[in-house]
């Protein structure tokens, strides 16, 4: 592997035994992934955040990079973490489990991660552009980056993001490599989508047809809203992730590397799959039932436009059942500003920070029956947290949370 | 003497008696972090420690958190004295590194057997 002289004089140790084990690390995934070399990132976002995940083995592997004085030398940032750092103890987390989520924050900070603690960093003012390199680690946000803005990552998991970090460079392997990034199969979506949130379920069945492929999407029609197409975007590229493992794709007419060179990236002996309708997906991502003990929206994290939208559509109404909506802190901070807080709280409607529906601890909370917009949530809430869940669209959520049970 | 050659993943001097298995191992939820205890109950070396031995098997399974419990066995003295393995992923190498474990890959692992006793130095294995 060719290393350049400052990649050398980090692996010798000659900035610190950190940075030493840092390039190590790096080092040894370019063999494994046979790089040539390594490549510079200009940012990186920290998997591995959420105690839940992590657990006491990842806060003993924190505090030693930390006593090795770890210090990351770009723009780093965290992913969503177990709690809400304010608000844990009002909502019922357990005091032994917030010790130890904040803890993990903290040693994160000493090493010069912002406490961001979101999936959408691309709301935050981190927002890489087309061919630029970042190391990033939350399956959403990689294909966001990837496919929206035409920045190149691979899905980092902890430690390796944690070495990017450090060193500011990452095996140039996978998706960094122009030729890795050619679309796989052409998706023809020939159903008509009438809300943002059933993108979601386009990408659901697309993550489950093409696995860890990457699809190109010839016929799908976006919303005209800048918003609505964010909206549909983020809950596409989050869907696909996660019933597949989905870190890239093109939209016909719209991606910026599509529109850069298209021959670069589409041939046209791709196998083709066709999405005649929405129908099977909500089958398999609504459960039976009315009972609704929350209605959680915001994943991937709510942008400060889709909580006024939400917000606007409550109006004067109250809610009966629980509902979420959750951020990072830093929009929750805007939202509060302009009274939206105030006034989603008088609605019955909780904005929380830093945390989401499937990493936060639920089971503590005594939550069993969950109504979720994201195709992404209702993919992992049965599995990882073991909720009875219901897809709906935003405002068919919104509707039942007002109603106290699931009505669709 | 007989000498097994493979591809460093973290250098280092190990010697040791072999614990080897043909499956492959999930260091989460299926090790004992504070004894290194396989307690896998599908996994053939269920009950057997890892700890001080030259751990052989063919690559690592399930969570990356993988990577926390070999640094987690390290620090409580229980970590395995060296890893060789057929083809190294994310996991083990991550471990590797931070836990300071000499690992090799690459290895033809069916060559070596349970109670072989080696000796190992950089990517050198040698059987006594």
């Amino acid at each position: 592997m060719h290393l350049s002289a400052i990649e050398k004089s980090l692996l010798e140790g000659e900035t610190g035994t950190a940075a030493k084990k840092a390039m190590e690390i790096l080092v040894a995934l370019g063999k494994i992934f046979h790089a040539q070399d390594m490549v510079e990132v200009s940012s990186a976002q920290i998997a591995g955040v959420s105690y839940q995940n992590i657990g006491d083995p990842g806060i003993e592997f924190l505090t030693h990079w930390v006593e090795l004085d770890a210090a990351v030398r770009i723009p780093a940032f965290m992913n969503p973490a177990g709690i809400d750092r304010n608000q844990w103890k009002q909502m019922g987390f357990s005091e032994s489990f917030a010790v130890k989520q904040l803890e993990i924050i903290s040693l994160l900070q000493k090493m010069g991660i912002a406490p961001t603690l979101s999936c959408t960093p691309y709301h935050l003012g981190h927002t890489p552009t087309i061919h630029e390199h970042v190391a990033w680690s939350e399956s959403s946000a990689v294909s966001y980056a990837n496919s929206v803005l035409g920045a190149r990552t691979n899905r980092e998991g902890g430690p390796s993001a944690l070495a990017a970090a450090i060193t500011g460079r990452t095996p140039r392997f996978g998706l960094h490599l122009q030729e890795n990034r050619r679309a796989t199969h052409r998706i023809d979506v020939k159903c008509k989508l009438t809300h943002a949130s059933e993108f979601g379920l386009i990408g659901y069945l697309v993550g489950k047809a093409v696995g860890n492929g990457i699809p190109y999407f010839c016929t799908l029609t976006l919303p005209e809203g800048e918003i609505d197409r964010t909206s549909a975007l983020k809950t596409l590229g989050a869907a696909m992730a996660a019933s597949g493992a989905v870190a890239l794709y093109h939209v016909h007419d719209f991606t910026p590397e599509l529109l850069e060179a298209p021959d670069a990236v589409i041939s046209s002996d791709l196998p083709v799959v066709a999405i005649d309708s929405i129908e099977q997906a909500i089958a398999s991502l609504r459960q039976q039932g009315t009972q609704l003990d929350l209605v959680a929206l915001g994943c991937p994290h709510s942008s400060i436009e889709q909580i006024r939208e939400i917000a606007e559509f409550i109006g004067d109404r109250t809610c009966k059942a629980k509902l979420w909506i959750t951020t990072s802190a830093a929009v929750r901070t805007i939202a509060a500003s302009s009274g939206l807080i105030d006034q989603l709280n008088h609605a019955g409607v909780n904005v929380i920070a830093d945390t989401c529906m499937v990493v936060a601890p639920l089971q503590s909370l005594d939550i069993k029956y969950v109504g979720v917009d994201s195709a992404k949530a209702a993919c992992y809430l049965p599995s990882h947290q073991g909720m009875t869940t219901y897809w709906g669209t935003t405002e068919q959520c919104i509707e039942s949370a007002i109603e106290g049970q699931w009505k669709f | 003497m007989e000498v097994l050659t493979g591809r460093i993943i973290y250098a280092g001097k190990a010697t040791g008696r072999v614990l080897a298995s043909d499956k492959p191992i999930g260091f989460f939820g299926h090790v004992d972090p504070e004894t290194g205890i396989i307690k896998d109950k599908e996994h053939p070396l269920l009950g057997e420690s890892i700890s001080g031995r030259v751990l052989v098997f063919p690559h690592a399974k399930g969570s990356t958190v993988g990577s926390y419990i070999l640094y987690s066995l390290r620090k409580k003295n229980t970590a395995p004295a060296a890893i060789i393995i057929g083809e190294c992923e994310l996991i083990v190498a991550v471990g590797a590194i931070i836990a300071e474990i000499p690992t090799i890959d690459q290895i033809d692992i069916s060559q070596l057997q349970t109670d072989d006793y080696v000796e190992i130095d950089g990517d050198t294995i040698r059987r006594a």
